[in-house]
Order: structure tokens, then C-alpha cells, then sequence
């Protein structure tokens, strides 16, 4: 009996020292291994009579899984020891910066271009879009402008070069060409909104001899300047995400409508930011008017029976105003530093259920 | 349009406020660019009287000085000034007014140990002069502790209006005030014009010499003979040095009051220098002619002259000649008040590029029934400026007809302008404008005055109405929706273009929008530059070319970004590339550019701008618009900006839809750019709708299995025929094949090459057994063999 105390402190004390499962496995194989002292015990059982059996196999079957035992937990002990040795070799410095990756950016036209069309929509506005280069009659006769007209000077007109067939084009002063081409080409009901570049032989420290428009267009056979003003106030609710604008409307001219009107927005720039619905300064924010009856004739729609408004606007200056952009022209520099200040993330999509900025 | 507040006056009885004017002349839609108050500026000024000046005990340039400010006491006043002395009046800043030219706040000071309670002011310091040298010295009559600006004479402010193209009515100080008077803001107090009797026959005859319709339709004038020319009256003066016109003599100054007191160009002939009559005709082609501007211009037969009977003497409503113009030695002259088409004025200032006062009005349309007025009331100022004589008045042509009627429902203006409107309002509203208006039956029938010829119909009326009657009262109303949720409204090109920008933009582009024209050198580098695709009046001489693709913005744009500093860069714009000079001759190209060596960092190594971005971006680009995988094949070719080695088009049939690759060096350094660039040109008006819907889809539950091969070919086949030929060997078992080494070099032959694919069989009806998969690698390497020669690699 002593032996088998003996002999049992022995193997647990060298399990318990055992330094790697190498030298746990040295233990094992000494302790139960073929030739194991415990399993030359339990063979010697064998030749045991019953009743030295009957006491001795209990006692070396209990040493055995207590050996077992001690052997399987040391070795999960010694698993444990070397996964935290391995771990604590593969540290990292966690500080240091990620793999090179690019941010892009959406410039502000884009975005407020997005902006605007999604505001437009809910209202059943379509966006309709034309070229670049335009015929002088689109640009202008159509529009009431014929060649002589005084309001041509107030249009500063690139003309591009005379063509092979003896034409010669525009680049297009305003987007108001394409709301030709679609009454042109659609009979009314028509809603639309007309964003583009447009061009202007005009350059200073607020003009850019290119630029972008938006423009709108409802022709039907009810909507009168009431309506106008509720678009444009609503719209630039919307658009400005206050919850009240004031506008003002001045008499104007455009020979493409009549009555025509422009538009001042209330706002407040006492704090060198603009605030709008507040304050006591006025911005002019758009041109607009009920379409004259000649430019509706002109397209082939009896001004009779129809009846709407124009409005347009500049989608840079919308950006400017609502994202504090100081200089039109540096829109079109390129700068990496202004896209980035400027510009915004690929995911950011302006919507009306979450709202057209962060 | 610039006046002083008196001149209005002259016209319009009123109490109102220049504040209250200007408010109102915007809101009639005269919009005032500024009103410029130089009495304003010193309104806390107040005349004084210097009691007594003394030295200054501690200083011998600065005086002492006692001044009686309208109050009890004098006030005790240092002054540097040399012209301060006692016995004269002086503007006088207590303490806490603020000096217009510092902007500071003037404080109780003491100077060289005298206290100062105030300041006597120089001409400079109240910014209403440059006069620095002494202290302003006010006429005797001035009332001490009276505000300085009447004293000043700044009481009279400066209104400046910017006009509309079709207000010529308004260009004259009369016809503003006849449209402030309508707008309720005073009474029209317009002396009319009386005729100045002739006191012998005109010796010069006016003739109207046209072909066809007459550019000039009506002419009056008349002979003043016996005048004196010299300067006019200094209150003339004053008025047209206010407005910003430079007087000249009586007999130019009195042409200049009448254009913009009335609206009505003149112009006076020295009569003497005329050779016979006059006539209005249009010149012969070539024929020159000094203008008073001193030019000479080369005139055609579309231009209308006033002649004499040797030559062109003036341009008809633009310009008067040099020649014939009145001088100080001018004894006798003719005046011409005529009235020219309005557009032939404008061709013509048009072709010269002239621009004039008369040409202004002229050209928008002078009141035609103030012909003869205006000449006569010329004659009046010419005989009580100059003396002399007057003529008969002679007339050619007829005042050219103007009266119309246009049918207008009351109800027009609810319908159009939304506001409800009384009948008799309306009625009121045009009667006060000059309209004629008569009832019949249930509609109006009005007539506009003469001076307006802007008016044209229905819609015209409505605006006059409304803008008088005020449109702060037109109220809002909101428009119908067409649906109760509102239907998408993007056309599926606009959609591919958003889709495609945020895209890119994800890739980590920066979106840029640059100009449209280009240098034309820049546009020959990228298939333009031709004539055609020139423009006629650029902005600057390098943009003169609208550009065949945004590349060579986006390139420019580098350039100049590297130059600040950043080295990598990637860059992309949606917009149009022109084909043509033509509308419709546009493209929207997604164009982009990644430049540079790579980003360094501790990760990897640097990673050079290459085709295989740009492919990816390409790829990328097209299966986000198109909403399915990219199938269509990739030729390697690309146009001459482009790497020839290493670039590719991407075509469906012959409809190109985009073309990449690294560009080619020469163009790179033609931007002056540190290189690679490898670059994108996507033409998104030739991707496809897309038509892909979501289908039913199982997945097969059976083992799918991938197997690698390794081939030997020859260097010049293509990756895409080896993959393509695998592919082909057992569709219904092969879902991918993909290319995941080449290898040329050490253990391959000289001009051979080894592509290792890994095909993934997926059955889909039963598992495959060793067999099966051993039977479709033999089919494999076969097609392969077949399609390229290739053997699998030993």
C-alpha cells in the first residue's frame, strides 16, 4: 500500500513539473505506457488471487485514472501556456496606420444637383436635360430673344465656330433651351426641372464663364404665380432643411415670361454664416415668371388653353449658400484640398426620408 | 441709371423719404443698385462758429480755440488746422462722433496738456473731399448748431437703378417718376412742354430717303440761328456731373439733360458745317465716318445715317460725327429729334460694338409721340442758354403708329397672377399707368400709352397690374400632386450617371468638374482641336477649344495639384466630351485618372498607377451602371493617348463602351506630370439599359470541386482565350475558371509562357466521383490544346 502512495506522489510530482508536453508525454509513457509502472500494476493484478484483487484492482484503477486525470489537466495547463507564449510573439504595434486606401469625394455640384432633383421629384418634376452646344433658336428666338433684341446683350453668348453646313451654335446661356425641347416634344401636363452647365462670356470674382443652372417648368391649364410661390417656398424649405423661409418677389424682365419675377430670400448673415428664415438681409436666389404666351406658341402649345411658370436658379450658388463655399470659381480649380474640404462621401446620398445632408 | 433725389423731384410731388422711394421703385421692379447718401455719412455733424483762436500755450502750430456749437456754453477746441481762426463757421464733431474717414469714435482728448471737447473737420476727414490742408470754412449764411450736411449741400442723395431691357419708358428721370406716381407715391408734376414759335422758314429741309421700310420713319428738326455757345448753367452742370456725364458746352449739355430728363436723344448739328439739307438714308457700304467718340467707323447698307448732301454726318441713333458737331464757335445749328427703328439701332450698335446713350434708348424704345416735344424743348433751353433765333419746325415721315387695343378679361389676372383683383382697381391701376381703358362687355379694351411699347398682350397687362398693386399679396398656392406617392422620375441614363459617380467616388476618386473648353494644343492630344471645335469668342485664349473628352481637364487639373505638392492622385469627372460643334454632338463621358508611383507604406510596396486599376475601375464602373457582371470582350487596342501596350477597349459589337489603360508617355509629359498615369474614358450614353430582374435561384447541394492546371503556350496568346477555351470544355459542369499565375522565364521555354487556372466543376445532379472529375480535366486540357496549342505544364 505504501508503494502504491509512494509511488503515485512520485508520478504527480513529476507531472506537476513537467516543463512542455514533451516532457508530459516522457510521464505519461513511464506511467502508463506499455511498460508504465501502472500498467506493469494492473498486468500484475492478473496473477493476484480474488481477494488481493478484490483489494488491489480498486486501488490501481483509481491511481490510474487519477493519473489520468492529473495527466489531461497539466496538459491543457501546458496548451494554454504555449497559445499565451505564441499570442504574446505575435503582438503588433496596433498603432500603426492601415493599408493605403483613397477616400473619394462627390463634388458639391453633383451633390446638390441630387439634392435638388430629389426635392423636385416628390413634386412629380422629371429631370430633362439637353446639349451643350444648342441652336441660337433654342436659345433664344424661341424664347422670345429674336437677334435684335436688347436682352441678347445681358446674355455675354459663346459662339462656337461656324460650321462646314454654314451654321453656327451657342453654348447655351441657360438651361431655358431644353425647357423648348420639351414642350417641343411633350404635351402638357408637363413638370420638369432642367439642371446644366451653362455658359457665360463673364469672368470675375462672382462669375465663372461656366456655371450650372436648374430650371423648372409647369405648364398646364391652372397653375398661376400663387403656385410658383409655393413651389419656391417649399423647395427652399426643403432644400435649406429649415422649417420657414420668407421670400420676396421683385418685378423683373425675362422675354421668355411674363409677368417675371426674381426672388429674395429672407436671411440673416450677421454671424459671417447665412441663416435663412431670420434676419433682416435679402439674397436674390432666383429669376423666374409665367411662361409668355408667344414662347408657349412658339413651342406649339396654344396659349389659349395653357398656362404655367419658369424658375431658375444657379445650382453652384445653391451650393455656395448652403455649404458656405466662399468662391464660385474655385469650384472648377480641381484643388485636391477644396474637393476634399468640399466634396462629399460616395454614400452620402441625399434622400427626403433621411434627409439631403448629415 | 443714376439721379439725384431733386432731379427727381423736378417731376414727382412727393414726401416720401429716399428710403421709402428706393424700396418702392424695387418693388415696381426698377431695382435699386444703391442709393448713395453722402449727407447720411455726416448726419451727426452740426454746424459751428470759432468764437476766438488763440495759440495754443504749449504748442505754436495748434491754436486754442472757443466755439460756440449752438449750445449755452462755448466749448474749448484744440485745432491744428492753419485756416482756424475766430469770426469764421466750420463743421463741427462732438465728442462720440464717428469720423468717416478713420471709422473711430471721436473722444474728449487732451493735447500738449489742453483739454479738447471736439474737432473741426477737414473736407478729407468727412470723405467728402480729398482737401486735407485746413478745416472746411462754411458759407456766413449757415446756422450754427444746425446739422452740417445742409450747410454741405449733401442733402441731395443719389439714386442708381438698374433697368430691365424692356423698360425703355423708364430710362429717363420723368419716366421713373411717371412709374413711381402710378405706384401711389406722389403726384407727376411734369411741366408740359410748350412750342416755341418759329420766326422764319427752316433753311434746311429734312428728307427720308429709304427704299423700303423706313429705319428713321419720322424726323423733326429745326434751325436756331445767332446762338452763343459756352458753358451751361452751373446747375446743369451739376446735374450731369452727378449722374456721371461730363459736361461739355450748352449746346451738348442741353442734348444729355433732355436723354435723361425726358428719355429723348437729340442731337445738334452746326449748321454751318452742313453742306444743303439733311437727310436720314442708309449708308452706302464702306462709307466712313468720325463719330464724337473720336473713331472711325466703316459703315454699311444696313446702317441708317443722318446726311447731308455730301455725306453721312451721324449715325442714326447711336452716335453724332466729329465733323458737324457743335464748338465753341458755333453760330447756327441745326437739332434733329428723330425717331429710328429699334432694331435696326440695335444691329447697328451691334456690328460697330458701339454703345451710346441714345443707342440705349433707341434701341428699347422712346416714347414716338415725343418727337417734336423734345425738339421743342431743346429750342426753349437753347435760346435761354445760348440766345439765337429759331426756325419753323420741319417735318418728314409720320409719328410711327403705336396705338393698339388688346382685349383683357379682368379675370386674367386670378387666373394668371393668382391675386383676386377688384374690376375697378385694375381699371385704376392701368389708368394711372397711361393705359386707355374702356369697357366692353364683360372684357376691357385697353390701350397702352405711347411710351410704352413693351406691351404686347394680355400677360403684359397682368404684370403691370400685379406689380403695382403689390406682389407681397400674391399668395401661395400649392400645387396638386400627380400621385399621392410620388413615381420615380430618373430616366435610366440619369441613373447610370449617379450610380457611376458614387461609384468612382467609392473607389476613392475625388469627383472634379472643370471647364469645357480647353487649350486647343491639349485637345489635339485627344483627337480634337479641329476648327469646328472651335470657339469663336473665348474667354482667354487658352480655352478656346471645347475638349473631345474630360481627360485633358482632369489632367491639367493634376499638373496643378502636383505642383502644390500632392503626388498621387486619383481624379474623375462625369460631363461631356464634344465630337462635333454641332448640338447633339455631345457625349457624357465618366472619364478618370489615377496618377502617380503609389501611396508609400509599411505594408507593402509602392503601388504604381497601372492598366489593371484603371480595368478595374472600368469594370467596376460599367457592372454598377448595368446592374449585371461585365461580359463584353476586351480588345487590346485604345487610341492614340493611350500606352499601345498596355491598353484596351471594351465594346459590345461596334459600339465602343469604354476605353483604359496607362497613357502614353509623350502625353504625360506633355501635362508636365510625374508619371504613371493610367486613365478611363466611359461613354455612358452607350451602356445599355439594363435588363437584368432577379430570377429564381437553388443552390445545387452536391460537393462542388476545383482543380488547377497549369499550361505551357506560346507568349503571345491572350489569358481570355485560354480561360474562354476551358470554359467551353463542359459548360453545364464548370461555373468558373480563373487565372491565378503567370509565370515566364526559368523552367519555360523562350517565348513561351505558363497560365495556371483553377476551374470549379459544380454538379449539380449528383456528386462527381474521381472518374468524372479525372474525364472533364482530360476535356479541358484537350480544348485547351486545341484553341491555343498549349500543353500542360510538366
Amino acid at each position: 500500500m505504501t508503494d502504491i502512495s509512494a509511488l503515485e506522489r512520485q508520478i504527480l510530482d513529476t507531472i506537476a513539473s513537467a516543463a512542455d508536453e514533451a516532457g508530459l508525454e516522457t510521464v505519461r509513457v513511464s506511467a502508463l505506457g506499455k511498460k508504465g509502472a501502472i500498467s506493469d500494476l494492473l498486468k500484475s493484478l492478473g496473477g493476484m488471487s480474488p481477494d488481493e484483487k478484490k483489494v488491489n484492482g480498486p486501488a490501481f484503477n483509481g491511481l490510474r485514472d487519477r493519473v489520468q486525470k492529473a495527466i489531461a489537466a497539466k496538459k491543457l495547463e501546458l496548451e494554454a501556456a504555449a497559445l499565451n507564449a505564441r499570442l504574446a510573439s505575435e503582438r503588433v504595434d496596433i498603432t500603426l496606420p492601415v493599408r493605403p486606401e483613397a477616400a473619394g469625394t462627390v463634388h458639391p455640384v453633383s451633390q446638390v444637383f441630387d439634392e435638388v432633383v430629389a426635392i423636385f421629384a416628390d413634386l412629380g418634376f422629371a429631370v430633362a436635360e439637353g446639349p451643350d452646344v444648342e441652336f441660337d433658336d433654342y436659345n433664344f428666338t424661341k424664347l422670345n430673344i429674336p437677334p435684335d433684341h436688347p436682352a441678347r446683350q445681358m446674355h455675354d453668348t459663346f459662339y462656337v465656330a461656324k460650321q462646314a453646313d454654314g451654321s453656327q451654335h451657342v453654348l447655351r446661356t441657360h438651361t431655358s433651351p431644353v425647357q423648348v425641347r420639351t414642350m417641343l416634344n411633350q404635351k402638357p401636363p408637363i413638370r420638369i426641372i432642367s439642371p446644366g452647365r451653362t455658359y457665360r462670356v463673364d469672368s470675375d470674382a462672382t462669375h465663372s464663364p461656366m456655371f450650372h443652372q436648374y430650371e423648372g417648368l409647369v405648364v398646364d391649364e391652372v397653375t398661376h404665380l400663387g403656385h410658383l410661390k409655393w413651389v419656391l417656398e417649399e423647395f427652399y424649405k426643403a432644400f435649406f432643411e429649415v422649417t420657414h423661409v420668407e421670400l420676396r418677389a421683385r418685378p423683373s424682365y425675362f422675354p421668355f415670361t411674363e409677368p417675371s419675377l426674381e426672388w429674395d430670400i429672407r436671411c440673416d448673415r450677421s454671424g459671417g454664416q447665412i441663416k435663412f428664415g431670420t434676419g433682416n438681409d435679402w439674397l436674390e436666389v432666383a429669376g423666374s415668371g409665367m411662361v409668355n404666351p408667344r414662347v408657349l406658341e412658339n413651342c406649339g402649345i396654344d396659349s389659349g388653353k395653357y398656362q404655367g411658370f419658369a424658375f431658375g436658379g444657379g445650382i453652384d450658388r445653391l451650393a455656395m449658400l448652403k455649404y458656405g463655399i466662399p468662391d464660385i470659381r474655385s469650384f472648377f480649380e480641381s484643388d485636391l484640398r477644396w474637393l476634399k474640404a468640399y466634396g462629399f462621401a460616395a454614400l452620402d446620398i441625399p434622400t427626403l426620408d433621411g434627409g439631403l445632408s448629415r | 441709371m443714376k439721379f439725384p433725389l431733386s432731379w427727381l423731384k423736378d417731376h414727382l410731388e412727393t414726401d416720401a423719404d429716399v428710403q421709402t422711394i428706393a424700396d418702392k421703385l424695387t418693388a415696381i421692379g426698377l431695382e435699386v443698385e444703391t442709393v448713395e447718401d453722402a449727407g447720411a455719412r455726416v448726419k451727426d455733424f452740426v454746424v459751428a462758429y470759432v468764437i476766438s483762436a488763440d495759440k495754443h500755450p504749449n504748442a505754436d502750430r495748434l491754436h486754442l480755440c472757443s466755439v460756440d456749437v449752438g449750445g449755452k456754453e462755448p466749448v474749448q477746441v484744440v485745432c491744428g488746422a492753419p485756416n482756424a481762426r475766430a469770426g469764421i463757421k466750420v463743421v463741427f464733431a462732438r465728442p462720440g462722433t464717428v469720423i468717416p474717414v478713420s471709422g473711430e469714435t471721436l473722444k474728449i482728448g487732451t493735447i500738449r496738456g489742453v483739454e479738447s471737447r471736439g474737432m473741426m473737420c477737414s473736407g478729407r476727414e468727412l470723405l467728402i473731399s480729398d482737401d486735407h490742408d485746413g478745416i472746411i470754412e462754411l458759407p456766413d449764411d449757415a446756422v450754427v448748431g444746425a446739422p452740417a450736411a445742409t450747410a454741405l449741400g449733401l442733402t441731395d442723395p443719389v439714386i442708381d437703378i438698374s433697368f430691365t431691357p424692356n423698360r425703355g419708358d423708364c430710362t429717363s428721370v420723368w419716366g421713373v417718376a411717371r412709374d413711381l406716381a402710378a405706384a401711389g407715391l406722389g403726384k407727376l408734376k411734369t411741366p408740359k412742354v410748350e412750342p416755341v414759335a418759329g420766326k422764319f422758314p427752316s433753311p434746311k429741309t429734312i428728307t427720308l430717303n429709304f427704299a423700303g421700310k423706313p429705319a428713321c420713319p419720322f424726323f423733326a428738326g429745326r434751325v436756331i440761328k445767332g446762338v452763343k455757345n459756352g458753358p451751361s448753367p452751373v446747375w446743369v452742370q451739376d446735374r450731369l456731373k452727378a449722374i456721371g456725364l461730363r459736361p461739355i458746352n450748352a449746346l451738348v449739355d442741353v442734348t444729355n439733360l433732355i436723354s435723361h430728363d425726358r428719355g429723348r436723344p437729340l442731337h445738334v448739328f452746326d449748321a454751318d458745317k452742313l453742306s444743303g439739307n439733311v437727310q436720314a438714308r442708309l449708308a452706302h457700304d464702306g462709307e466712313k465716318l468720325l463719330a464724337l467718340d473720336g473713331k472711325t467707323y466703316t459703315l454699311d447698307s444696313e446702317m441708317c445715317v443722318i446726311a447731308d448732301d455730301t455725306a453721312a454726318q451721324s449715325i442714326g441713333g447711336v452716335m453724332g460725327g466729329e465733323d458737324t458737331g457743335s464748338s465753341e464757335t458755333t453760330t447756327t445749328v441745326f437739332v434733329e429729334s428723330a425717331w429710328f427703328e429699334p432694331v435696326s439701332v440695335a444691329a447697328t450698335g451691334r456690328k460697330l460694338q458701339l454703345m451710346s446713350d441714345a443707342r440705349y434708348r433707341f434701341e428699347r424704345g422712346v416714347d414716338p409721340e415725343f418727337v417734336v416735344p423734345g425738339l421743342e424743348l431743346a429750342t426753349k433751353l437753347i435760346l435761354e442758354w445760348c440766345g439765337g433765333e429759331p426756325s419753323d419746325i420741319v417735318v418728314a415721315g409720320e409719328v410711327p403708329a403705336w396705338k393698339r387695343e388688346i382685349a383683357f378679361a379682368p379675370g386674367t389676372v386670378e387666373r394668371i397672377g393668382g391675386l383676386k383683383i377688384e374690376k375697378e382697381r385694375i381699371v385704376e391701376i392701368l389708368t394711372h399707368l397711361g393705359f386707355s381703358v374702356a369697357e366692353n362687355g364683360t372684357a376691357l379694351k385697353v390701350s397702352p400709352p405711347s411710351w410704352r411699347s413693351d406691351i404686347d398682350g394680355a400677360a403684359d397687362l397682368v404684370e403691370e397690374v400685379v406689380r403695382i398693386y403689390g406682389l407681397e399679396h400674391v399668395p401661395s398656392a400649392p400645387m396638386t400632386r400627380p400621385n399621392a406617392i410620388a413615381r420615380p422620375v430618373l430616366t435610366s441614363s440619369q441613373k447610370r450617371r449617379r450610380l457611376v459617380r458614387r461609384a468612382l467616388a467609392a473607389r476613392g476618386f475625388n469627383e472634379a468638374v472643370t471647364y469645357s473648353f480647353i487649350p486647343r494644343a491639349h485637345a489635339a492630344l485627344f483627337g480634337g482641336g479641329d476648327d469646328a471645335r472651335q470657339l469663336e469668342n473665348p474667354i482667354a485664349a487658352e480655352m478656346d477649344a471645347l475638349r473631345p473628352s474630360p481627360l485633358p481637364s482632369l489632367l491639367a487639373a493634376a499638373a496643378r495639384n502636383q505642383a502644390r505638392g500632392f503626388t498621387d492622385l486619383q481624379l474623375f469627372e462625369i460631363g461631356a466630351a464634344f465630337q462635333s460643334g454641332l448640338p447633339g454632338g455631345q457625349q457624357t463621358f465618366a472619364a478618370g485618372i489615377r496618377v502617380g508611383a503609389g501611396v508609400r507604406s509599411w505594408t507593402k510596396a509602392a503601388h504604381p498607377a497601372d492598366a489593371f486599376d484603371v480595368k478595374a475601375d472600368v469594370l467596376t464602373a460599367l457592372e454598377t451602371a448595368m446592374g449585371s457582371p461585365m461580359t463584353a470582350p476586351i480588345k487590346a487596342k485604345a487610341p492614340a493617348w493611350y500606352h499601345p501596350g498596355r491598353s484596351g477597349t471594351l465594346a459590345l459589337g461596334p459600339k465602343v463602351l469604354a476605353v483604359f489603360g496607362e497613357l502614353h508617355p509623350s502625353v504625360v509629359a506633355a501635362f508636365d506630370l510625374t508619371g504613371p498615369v493610367a486613365a478611363f474614358e466611359l461613354i455612358l450614353d452607350a451602356i445599355p439599359d439594363s435588363k437584368t430582374k432577379k430570377t429564381s435561384f437553388s443552390p445545387s447541394p452536391y460537393q462542388a470541386v476545383e482543380r488547377d492546371f497549369a499550361f505551357v503556350v506560346n507568349a503571345s496568346v491572350s489569358a481570355d482565350e485560354v480561360v474562354k477555351a476551358a470554359k467551353a470544355a463542359e459548360r453545364a459542369l464548370i461555373e468558373t475558371v480563373a487565372i491565378f499565375d503567370v509565370y515566364e522565364g526559368k523552367g519555360v521555354p523562350d517565348g513561351k509562357k505558363s497560365l495556371a487556372i483553377t476551374v470549379r466543376l459544380q454538379p449539380k445532379d449528383k456528386t462527381l466521383t474521381d472518374t468524372e472529375i479525372e474525364a472533364v480535366g482530360q476535356k479541358i486540357v484537350m480544348a485547351v490544346a486545341k484553341a491555343t496549342g498549349g500543353t500542360l505544364r510538366a
